[in-house]
């Protein structure tokens, strides 16, 4: 089923502040493996020239999720859940989230459309501090398979 | 350190995925879609079995990038373009990471080239990282 177009250029209000954390900081880079101390040791970091522990690139995935949900799951959008696959991802980064920053993310639908039954879908994040300092801009395409193809 | 030229290889990486990296992953990114962590439900959605995340593919790859010391990340994209099968045994998916300098932008980024193979196949498409040495 088609998505309903009149989404497509839809900002959302801001999300509830997130307050990034040096215990999820690490919790996140024992998840991937990554083993640099500026993740782990504010003592590391501050001396590699940033305030506190870094988080690692993919970190703001966090936030992009919960804003993804979100919007996918307004019924008014018509998107099938269960079908709904991540296509692309890119973050662009403008200063580092360390652990300390107060985050708010800002939702928008970039483009909607439909190629051989399949719907896709472009979310932006735009991720910021409370107070309005920019630190990643997020991407995502999202893609729902037909749903002819395999049932 | 001394400027990469187009061509230079970063140091590559293997890394083994098993369900309780998934599980890990899943709690650590508060993404716990079933099929990343439920054999049954991923075969009920046509999937061949439990499947890594793309996100944990992408995030491992991107050690690749931050462990060489390059430079200061300036973007990172993939296309998720196959999954990781990951099976219910210790051994888990073996994911294969290399990256090398693809070009050196004008302004004088690095645009890193990064790819991923599971299974002899490429897993991620377009990945790519421009770092600013």
């Amino acid at each position: 089923m088609a998505l309903d177009q009149s989404f497509v250029g839809r900002t959302y209000p801001p999300s509830p502040v997130y307050e990034v954390g040096r215990a999820k900081i690490k919790e996140f880079v024992d998840a991937i493996g990554d083993t640099d101390p500026v993740h782990r040791d504010p003592e590391a970091a501050r001396a590699a020239g940033f305030p506190d522990v870094v988080a690692p690139p993919t970190f703001t995935t966090i936030l992009n999720l919960e804003l993804i949900n979100t919007i996918v799951s307004d019924p008014k959008l018509g998107l099938d859940y269960g079908r709904m696959v991540h296509g692309d991802q890119s973050f662009e980064y403008h200063r580092p989230v360390v652990a300390g920053d107060r985050l708010v993310a800002v939702g928008s639908v970039q483009s909607i459309m439909s190629r051989a039954g399949n719907d896709f879908i472009v979310l932006r994040a735009e991720i910021t501090t409370e107070s309005g300092e920019p630190r990643v801009t997020g991407t995502a395409q999202l893609v729902v398979r037909d749903a002819g193809v395999d049932s | 350190m001394s400027a990469l030229e187009k061509g230079a290889e970063l140091p590559p990486l293997q890394v083994r995925l098993t369900r309780a990296d998934l599980v890990r992953y899943a709690g650590a990114a508060l993404d716990h879609n079933p099929i990343h962590w439920n054999e049954r439900f991923a075969k009920e959605v046509g999937l061949p079995d439990v499947i890594a995340h793309g996100m944990l593919t992408m995030g491992v790859a991107g050690r690749v990038v931050t462990e060489a010391r390059v430079g200061t990340l300036v973007s990172y994209s993939a296309r998720f373009t196959r999954p990781v099968v990951v099976p219910d045994d210790d051994k888990g998916a073996l994911v294969e990471l290399s990256a090398k300098v693809g070009a050196v932008l004008d302004n004088g980024d690095l645009r890193i080239d990064i790819t991923a193979r599971f299974d002899g196949r490429t897993v991620l498409g377009k990945a790519i990282a421009i770092v600013r040495p």
